[in-house]
């Protein structure tokens, strides 16, 4: 192929991005700018932001209910992802299969089904009555939420990790085994650290995932305890204010692509890991 | 694996001695145990739905009364919910094929260039993969009363090729990523033009990844709900939408049979893949 | 392996060579704005019928030169003729040149078959012509009955022989041949290397073959064309190239040499090195030495013999003292590792496999006939 001027690839792209930018960038863009410029030059939106008294509240609440979400996820996803690299592979295939059924499946019918579970008189509140835990609602509750959430993030969990255990040599867990370290000691010396940059990643894509996640919290939640989401919903659809809403949403989506930065820094490109679904 | 204990005697001799009758690489009971707690976990809440969409009762309360076909026939017969489903096949299709052209050229014309101004476009065009789709939404809302597209036909479609453009370009890089540019050198020694040696090598190598992208934007545009809810109007709507109505606008028990049906189908779907899969590897 | 059978594209490819496929370049350059060009101001004629060896070592600008004669890359500055048509700005798939890649490059969706026809599909010619044509090259490369299967369940040999066929099904001007055996064991080297022997010599189109292997060179080509940083250092037949070295780098890249820098004490019918006087030999400095002012003599190994003392040099020889630091045994005879001189060149001799009188550590005298050593330009 001859060498011509331009490179005829840069064409390939205008379609992509003209459709990105007309229909996301563009739309983006005009949110944060209405955001500083109505009525006038402002930051006044920003700050009211801080100073409402119900914003940093949600944030507060949903930065909490991410990390739980984050901390289960990991705690059932990282044996899971681990027990993936040790079967055979047909087991392995049943183990993978059970794992991206929910990516498949629509979030709403996830999410259905735990309405059915944690709903007024549903089955967790019949167990909790026998249990004699007596009225402990979920429906309609942060930890409602973050409970279904939990489950619903286990999938985005288990799939980097499996990606980053994959690519650990077995071998090595064995040669320390050999060389007389107990399998304990040898997995939280040698295994662990492999494993660390992968399973951080992962952290961090779910916890992101997490904070503006929106079915969750609208239909298993409650306008009293609401998520970053539904607030950044209301303001919009409620209360019709378009320049605190583009406050609210380009204040999420920098913390949101500062934490995919970090993520990306930390151990492989967790962008190609929520795309590779 | 026979571990040889040579010189002194130590605890950690004596450990090695007791794994001597045992297989150093067995996978241990207890992560068994977590492994199938866990996919439990992952699998019976939603499975909750399949009864539910069986109930006789005008609520979301387990477990369900009676036994009927009724929401099942509602799903296939009421307006709303048909319209919403015929909605939802018609944007995925259309947006899946806008992006699915779209975003194959772009990832090979990213596969052709090089350098920073290259990353960064690669950068900029995987961003609506991180951002949220609340986020997303609200502002596409507000530019699309503008533009007065909320509730359109082509507004759905936009929106929905948008934010499966980007999945695409993963999928058919993936598909570049493995494939062997001097095949390209060779074709063009043998007389083929570009766009020849385009549509005899690099089309039938990358058609898998071409696929799998295509399948990808077809599931993201079909699942969508969070933009479909804000862009919705009452004469344009998507399945999710319905169904996300059903639970907080207007309590309408069908949504149980349609969560059912999506279900019941892809799990089918995909089990038929990796059964043909697996009996392709002769297993 | 026989020719037999394939008398049609033979005869084709022949008349090639009677129509005259010559291929030159007139002072070639190709810059990527590095600090030197990767072709440096090439100018080489190739003429019809040779095979031709571009050789060299990694970077030296050959395999470039190759992808600007297939047109996959534009000169910088300079031309390029085919059949005295300037062709420099004609795209690849234009110039009719076959090509045989390191990795084969077969298209992995395409069976033997569809490999091996699809020039010809490109050039529309009928399928039963495509056929046959495709027959008689499975015949030439000796693959009849494999037209079903996939490249991927080929071996590397029998991938060579396919790309070799698809690429001359279509009776190219000249083939060009980017280090085709490179990716190949030993055995199968060598047997590849008899196979394109003599298929050039039934077809007798030009090729023009890249490697970085002296001894392939050696034993394929009519002549040579030595790459250096870019440039052609030195182009001739193999023998002249082994035997008349004009530089250094040609002395050392093309057979093992002894190596003695000269200063500026040279010249004249004798020349002195750390005292030693030697007898400059017959015809002995090349061409580019004379220009020169940095030069050095060599030696070969192969015609530098050692003795234990002066006294059993016999007379007339150039000689130098030495160690012998290693010997080792190569079967038909035995390599001595030397230091040479007080500057401890490094240096070596050979002596019978049978002679078991040196040993490491044991003082020597090396010599040489004048004749056989030779002036080169450093």
């Amino acid at each position: 192929m001859i060498n011509s001027r331009i490179n005829p690839g840069w064409f390939l792209l205008v379609p992509a991005l003209v459709l990105l930018t007309g229909v996301l960038y563009v739309p983006l863009f005009a949110s944060f700018w209405r955001s500083i410029s109505t009525p006038s030059w402002t930051f006044d939106h920003y700050l009211n932001l801080l100073t409402d008294g119900v914003t940093l509240k949600v944030l507060a609440r949903t930065a909490i209910s991410a990390s739980v979400v984050t901390v289960v996820a990991f705690a059932l996803g990282y044996p899971y992802a681990y027990l993936m690299t040790r079967v055979g592979p047909v087991a392995r295939g049943v183990l993978l299969t059970i794992v991206l059924i929910p990516f498949w499946t629509s979030a709403l019918a996830r999410n259905f089904g735990w309405l059915v579970l944690i709903y007024r008189g549903g089955p967790v509140q019949q167990l909790f009555a026998s249990l004699g835990l007596g009225d402990f609602p979920l429906y309609g509750t942060a930890t409602g939420v973050t409970l279904a959430m939990s489950q619903v993030m286990l999938p985005f969990m288990v799939m980097p990790l499996f990606s980053a255990l994959g690519g650990i040599d077995r071998h090595l867990l064995l040669a320390a085994q050999g060389l007389g370290s107990h399998p304990f000691k040898a997995f939280c010396k040698i295994y662990w650290p492999l494993s660390r940059p992968g399973a951080v990643a992962g952290m961090i894509l779910v916890f992101t995932l997490s904070l503006g996640f929106y079915v969750t919290p609208a239909l298993l939640g409650s306008p009293q305890q609401s998520m970053v989401a539904q607030l950044l919903a209301q303001r919009t659809t409620e209360l019709l204010d378009f320049a605190g809403a583009g406050a609210l949403g380009t204040s999420v989506l920098v913390i949101t692509l500062l934490l995919v930065v970090w993520a990306n820094r930390l151990g492989g490109s967790a962008v190609n890991i929520a795309g590779a679904r | 694996m026979t571990i040889s204990i040579s010189g002194d005697v130590s605890s950690r001799s004596i450990a090695t001695k007791r794994r001597l009758g045992r297989d150093t690489d067995a996978v241990p009971a207890w992560l068994w145990g977590i492994g199938v707690f866990v996919a439990l976990y992952l699998v019976l809440p939603t499975l909750f739905v399949i009864p539910m969409s069986f109930s006789e009762a005008m609520n979301f309360v387990f477990p369900p009364r009676g036994f009927t076909w009724r929401l099942y026939e509602n799903f296939f017969t009421m307006p709303l919910w048909v319209g919403s489903l015929l909605n939802s096949f018609v944007v995925a299709a259309i947006s899946t094929g806008l992006a699915t052209l779209v975003g194959t050229a772009a990832a090979i014309g990213l596969s052709q260039l090089h350098g920073h101004a290259a990353s960064f476009i690669r950068t900029i065009l995987m961003i609506p993969i991180v951002t949220p789709a609340i986020v997303i939404a609200t502002s596409v809302y507000i530019a699309f009363l503008q533009w007065r597209l909320v509730g359109s036909l082509t507004g759905y479609v936009l929106a929905h090729a948008a934010i499966a453009t980007p999945f695409v370009i993963v999928a058919v890089t993936s598909a570049l990523g493995t494939f062997d540019r001097g095949l390209l050198r060779a074709a063009s020694s043998l007389g083929a033009s570009p766009f020849r040696s385009f549509v005899t090598v690099t089309m039938p190598l990358i058609s898998r990844g071409v696929q799998t992208g295509a399948i990808l934007a077809f599931v993201t545009s079909f699942d969508e709900v969070v933009i479909a809810v804000f862009i919705r109007s009452p004469s344009f709507q998507t399945l999710p939408v319905q169904m996300y109505n059903s639970v907080t606008v207007e309590i309408d028990p069908t949504v149980a049979a349609s969560s059912s049906l999506i279900v019941i189908t892809v799990s089918c779907i995909f089990l038929a893949v990796t059964i043909f899969g697996l009996k392709k590897k002769g297993i | 392996m026989s020719m037999r059978g394939s008398t049609g594209l033979i005869a084709n490819l022949a008349e090639g060579v009677r129509r005259g496929t010559q291929i030159r370049l007139e002072n070639v350059t190709k810059d990527y704005g590095l600090a030197k060009p990767a072709v440096d101001r090439v100018s080489l004629t190739i003429e019809a019928g040779e095979f031709m060896t571009l050789l060299g070592p990694s970077g030296s600008g050959k395999t470039t030169t190759l992808n600007l004669i297939a047109g996959f890359q534009i000169p910088s500055e300079g031309s390029i003729f085919i059949d005295c048509n300037e062709v420099s700005m004609l795209p690849a798939h234009k110039r009719n040149l076959g090509m045989l890649f390191q990795n084969y490059a077969l298209f992995p969706h395409m069976t033997v078959a569809g490999n091996i026809g699809y020039p010809l599909r490109e050039r529309r010619m009928p399928k039963a012509e495509v056929a046959r044509r495709v027959g008689e090259a499975l015949e030439l490369v000796q693959l009849l009955g494999r037209d079903d299967a996939y490249p991927a369940q080929l071996s590397g040999g029998q991938q060579q022989r396919v790309a070799l066929a698809r690429a001359i099904v279509f009776e190219p001007r000249a083939l060009l041949l980017d280090e085709p055996l490179s990716a190949l064991d030993r055995r199968l080297r060598a047997d590849l290397q008899l196979e394109i022997r003599r298929i050039h010599r039934e077809v007798g189109a030009t090729f023009i073959f890249v490697t970085h292997d002296q001894e392939e060179a050696m034993s394929l080509s009519d002549r040579i064309a030595l790459f250096h940083d870019g440039r052609i250092e030195q182009v001739g037949s193999p023998e002249t190239l082994y035997a008349r070295p004009e530089t250094l780098f040609a002395a050392r890249f093309l057979g093992e040499s002894n190596v003695f820098p000269l200063g500026d004490d040279r010249v004249g019918s004798s020349l002195s090195w750390e005292g030693e006087h030697w007898a400059t030999g017959a015809g002995a400095v090349s061409d580019r030495a004379m220009n020169s002012r940095a030069t050095a003599l060599i030696v070969r190994p192969e015609v530098t013999s050692v003795s234990h003392s002066r006294q059993e040099v016999p007379a007339g020889v150039n000689a130098v003292a030495g160690t012998v630091i290693d010997v080792e045994f190569m079967g038909s005879y035995r390599s001595l590792v030397l230091k040479l001189g007080r500057s401890g060149i490094d240096g070596r001799a050979r002596i019978k496999a049978s002679d078991h009188t040196f040993q490491p550590g044991d003082p020597v005298i090396a010599w040489w006939q004048p004749d056989s050593q030779r002036i080169v330009a450093v």
